[in-house]
């Protein structure tokens, strides 16, 4: 929508690259306001935000059931590049996703997943329950929210979980050094 | 104090995760967009992108038929119809440093992990917006400057000491949109 008119863009030349400077086509959407501007666009997206979890509880679970029916998939035609592929899709999609629904253990969970189906060298090799424990942490943190002693079991759920996985991975990888090095190495998502 | 004006921005979202889109257009429209462009993978991201001239585009990495990846690589094309220069934001569940690395030498402008939030997506924005960085153009690369910090203990060769400048008359995103269509 910026309606750029034609600029100039500034080339320098280097022996190895150039640097090119173009105007900023969207300063002009860029507005100074007052220090007293009371406008809170974050705000506001927050509430917009806060409006939607009605729909998150539905959303988790159809989520939840993507990732048990991949693995059910994966039970019955073992692993191939698709069922992996499938997987890990809808382990990634709740790592990204449930913190937003509302459920982080969920998503630890399934970070925890992800890890497995990335970083094992052999995936016919890990321990059919490892996964399956998964699978089942995922959907019992999403059907038993509601439960008020639910949050801390969760939460215990997941990171020991986590335990047992990198523990897993760490021995598996102990003579792949680039996979040692991604399994140990932070995130760089801020911890709750 | 700055603040944008979203109603003037239009934006491309790409995410192959339905309620992820859902998400992401609630906050835009919250933010003040209007306009906010959908796609369910890279192919029709890149078809829309090519058609909408969006001013910033907002993708998920992991998608099918191509990613978001290989979007960034194609959109990062210095000889094609498209705006090549236009502001990428990687938003995904990929939370290691390895491939934030990977994602900036694709050309993406911004990286945003997973779990989205509000405050988190308006400054990435605001980044873009008000913080634009110069284009670097290699043999192996096309993107925004990798280079976001100065510091006095750097000792190996400098590179960008000097150089001839050329300046360059640079056709209208408009004029490239209506003469691909």
């Amino acid at each position: 929508m910026a309606k750029d008119k034609p600029g100039t863009i500034e080339v320098k030349s280097f022996g190895t690259h150039h640097v090119i400077t173009q105007p900023n086509p969207l300063r002009k959407m860029l507005l100074r306001v007052p220090e007293s501007d009371l406008d809170d666009p974050v705000g506001r997206a927050e509430k917009a935000l806060a409006g939607l979890s009605g729909e998150f509880k539905e959303w988790m679970t159809i989520e939840a059931d993507r990732l048990s029916a991949a693995h059910a998939t994966v039970l019955r035609e073992g692993f191939n590049d698709k069922t992996r592929e499938e997987l890990f899709r809808a382990a990634h999609d709740i790592k990204g996703d449930a913190a937003t629904f509302g459920y982080p253990s969920a998503a630890a969970a399934a970070e925890s997943l992800c890890r497995i189906i990335e970083h094992a060298p052999d995936l016919a090799a890990v321990p059919a329950q490892l996964i399956a424990h998964h699978i089942n942490a995922v959907q019992a943190i999403v059907r038993n929210r509601t439960k008020l002693d639910t949050a801390v079991v969760a939460g215990v759920l997941s990171k020991q979980l986590r335990g047992i996985a990198d523990e897993f991975l760490t021995h598996a990888n102990r003579d792949r050094p680039e996979h040692l090095e991604a399994i140990l190495a932070p995130s760089i998502v801020p911890g709750e | 104090m700055y603040r944008i004006d979203f109603n003037k921005l239009r934006f491309l979202i790409c995410d192959d995760n339905p309620h992820m889109r859902r998400i992401l257009r609630t906050l835009l429209h919250s933010f003040g967009a209007r306009e906010v462009y959908e796609a369910e993978d890279g192919a029709t991201a890149l078809e829309m992108y090519t058609h909408y001239v969006p001013d910033i585009v907002i993708t998920d990495w992991s998608m099918p038929i191509f990613d978001g990846l290989e979007l960034a690589q194609m959109i990062r094309q210095p000889e094609s119809k498209g705006n090549p220069y236009a502001p990428i934001i990687m938003l995904t569940g990929h939370s290691e440093k390895r491939r934030v690395t990977v994602a900036r030498d694709a050309g993406v402008t911004e990286f945003l992990a997973k779990p989205i939030s509000a405050k988190g997506l308006y400054q990435r924005i605001m980044n873009v917006v008000a913080n634009p960085r110069p284009f670097i153009k290699t043999k192996t690369y096309f993107g925004p400057d990798r280079r976001r910090n100065t510091t006095n203990t750097y000792i190996g060769p400098e590179r960008r000491g000097s150089g001839e400048v050329e300046v360059l008359q640079q056709p209208s995103l408009l004029e490239k949109a209506r003469s691909t269509i």
